[in-house]
């Protein structure tokens, strides 16, 4: 979708911020550039949308070299997300989410829907939302308004820089979780910077870490925990690997969708009621979407080495502590 | 205390016995007013939004508006009537002159103010340089260009006085009727009249500066008049 050929930015003053890039972030995956500040992230996706222009080599869009391109046609088609989030605080809200489809002269009645639509997405109902001013709302709804902003105009690839940067880290939680969610629903193709390697292991399908403008290593997130192709990595990934694979592998991965006979009474215990008393604890069981880390959490907690796995209030299997420490010592 | 009531009345005489010529002098007063706000806002509004790109020119631009503020209008005066002859267009071309200053550095304050992630984000999302003026900078800047004009007017409105002295009619012709025919009540009750004007000239921009506040979703305090439109407009919408 978005291609680096041989991508070089020189600044007048002599930095080389962009070095020789040549990796192509492929359509429909979430694709994290993460590294130290000044390694070249920003000014790489600023590339993509021509906000910056190559000194040397090509960007293209879906085949086509982006200088060929009418800088404000192309921007339209790319969502824009900011950590300073950048919102029009003399517009209501309803109006800021529209800027792009009446850029783009969409009729006011498919703009109206376009906007509640999206606003209902983001957890703000228009009702409550659509006429307010940004200067009313909290950190994280700001930014809710500034992610539905970008998608207004259903974009084929949304460009993110470190757009939860500036929150505090519950709601910055919060609003990773639901962009995850929300990214399953809208299938565009997203390049998102950060600095914060465990906001790229989670939000990821394939991670470019970065240093001085070049690319270290493009992997997906697995990858990139079980090797690291350089001390670099290695030390930037930090030294809790395996710890944070746990957070990347997902229940769905290590499950057995069946319930063996050995776990049978967990199950039970389980169906029996919501949330059971086991020797230890109550157990709590695991969405197939959930990380290992979760899982093995609840473990520990209910003091049980296997815990039901439940999807939409039905049991689909089992997950097991043997399973995920089997899984993790493969990878190490 | 006997003296000053009857000069009162004699303010009181005077004043309904001209009343109907007030009224025609006030008109005219405030048509100069109107006139040279018509041609004297776009001009300094252009050139605001002109130097608010061009940051070397409005250093220049902003000094060449501040000169023009010192210059006597009698010197103005002395210069435009030979062109102008006398009357209104004169007038109204000094008047033009002395609102360049207040307005000119109001717009390009305004302009400046609107926040750089905005702006970035703005770009980002496909605004050309004109969308984001359009939609971004100047309603921004509005309220602030709207406290400008309004100090512009008032300063406007009393200046204009001046024009009488050659020919162009308002409230000034009164004041300077009076001084020379020695009527004290006729100049005391004409500036009332003036100052009334101005502050009803303020205050009516005011407002419109208040509602552009609002509308922009800023906190204000409103005055009397913002507060019974706001209720007005409440009840029909």
């Amino acid at each position: 979708m978005i291609r680096f050929d041989n991508v070089h930015k020189r600044y007048s003053d002599g930095t080389h911020a962009v070095d020789g890039l040549d990796f192509e972030v492929e359509e429909g995956t979430t694709t994290v550039l993460v590294g130290p500040s000044g390694c070249g992230k920003t000014t790489t996706m600023k590339l993509v949308n021509r906000l910056e222009e190559p000194t040397d080599g090509t960007v293209y869009y879906d085949g086509t070299d982006v200088e060929a391109l009418e800088a404000t046609e192309l921007r339209r088609r790319i969502g824009y997300v900011i950590q300073d989030i950048g919102l029009f605080d003399h517009m209501t809200v309803g109006e800021n989410v529209a800027t792009v489809p009446e850029l783009k002269g969409w009729d006011a009645d498919r703009t109206d829907e376009r906007v509640d639509e999206l606003l209902d997405l983001m957890g703000l109902p228009p009702g409550e939302y659509r006429e307010r001013h940004p200067s009313d709302l909290s950190g994280g709804q700001r930014q809710r308004v500034g992610v539905a902003r970008a998608l207004a105009a259903g974009p084929d690839v949304m460009l993110m820089d470190e757009p939860f940067g500036a929150l505090d880290p519950i709601t910055r939680e919060e609003l990773q979780d639901e962009f995850i969610d929300i990214q399953r629903e809208i299938d565009t193709t997203i390049l998102f910077v950060t600095h914060d390697i465990n906001e790229a292991l989670k939000m990821g399908d394939r991670i470019a870490i970065m240093r001085d403008g070049k690319l270290v290593q493009y992997d997906t997130p697995t990858a990139l925990l079980d090797e690291p192709k350089t001390k670099f990595v290695e030390e930037f990934v930090g030294p809790d690997r395996t710890l944070k694979r746990l957070r990347v592998l997902r229940v769905e991965e290590v499950m057995r969708p069946e319930v063996p006979d050995e776990y049978a009474d967990i199950v039970d215990a389980f169906q029996g009621n919501d949330a059971v008393v086991a020797d230890g604890g109550e157990i709590v069981p695991v969405a197939p979407t959930d990380s290992a880390q979760v899982a093995l959490s609840r473990c520990i907690q209910a003091g049980v080495e296997a815990l039901p796995v439940v999807e939409d209030s039905t049991v689909v299997g089992v997950v097991t502590e043997s399973a995920i420490r089997n899984r993790q010592s493969e990878g190490a | 205390m006997l003296a000053a009531v009857s000069f009162l009345g004699e303010l009181l005489s005077f004043a309904a016995e001209n009343a109907g010529r007030l009224a025609r002098l006030s008109y005219e007063h405030v048509a100069i007013t109107l006139w040279t706000l018509a041609i004297a806002l776009p001009v300094a509004v252009s050139l605001g939004v002109v130097i608010s790109y061009y940051e070397r020119a409005a250093t220049v631009v902003l000094w060449v508006a501040g000169v023009l503020m010192t210059i006597p209008a009698i010197a103005f005066f002395g210069v435009l009537v030979p062109v102008l002859g006398i009357g209104n267009p004169p007038t109204i071309a000094a008047l033009v002159a002395y609102a360049q200053l207040p307005v000119i550095r109001n717009t390009y304050i305004g302009l400046t103010q609107a926040d750089d992630a905005a702006i970035e984000a703005g770009t980002g999302l496909g605004m050309t340089r004109l969308e984001r003026l359009r939609r971004v900078r100047l309603p921004v800047a509005l309220p602030v260009v709207m406290a400008g004009i309004r100090n512009a007017v008032v300063i406007l409105v009393g200046l204009a006085a001046i024009g009488a002295f050659i020919g162009a009619g308002g409230l000034g012709d009164f004041i300077f009727y009076g001084i020379s025919a020695g009527d004290t009540a006729m100049i005391v009750v004409t500036t009332v009249a003036l100052s009334a004007l101005a502050l009803a000239f303020d205050y009516a921009f005011g407002v419109i500066e208040q509602w552009l506040r609002l509308r922009n979703g800023e906190e204000v305090d409103r005055a009397v008049l913002t507060r019974t439109l706001a209720a007005v407009h409440a009840r029909l919408s």
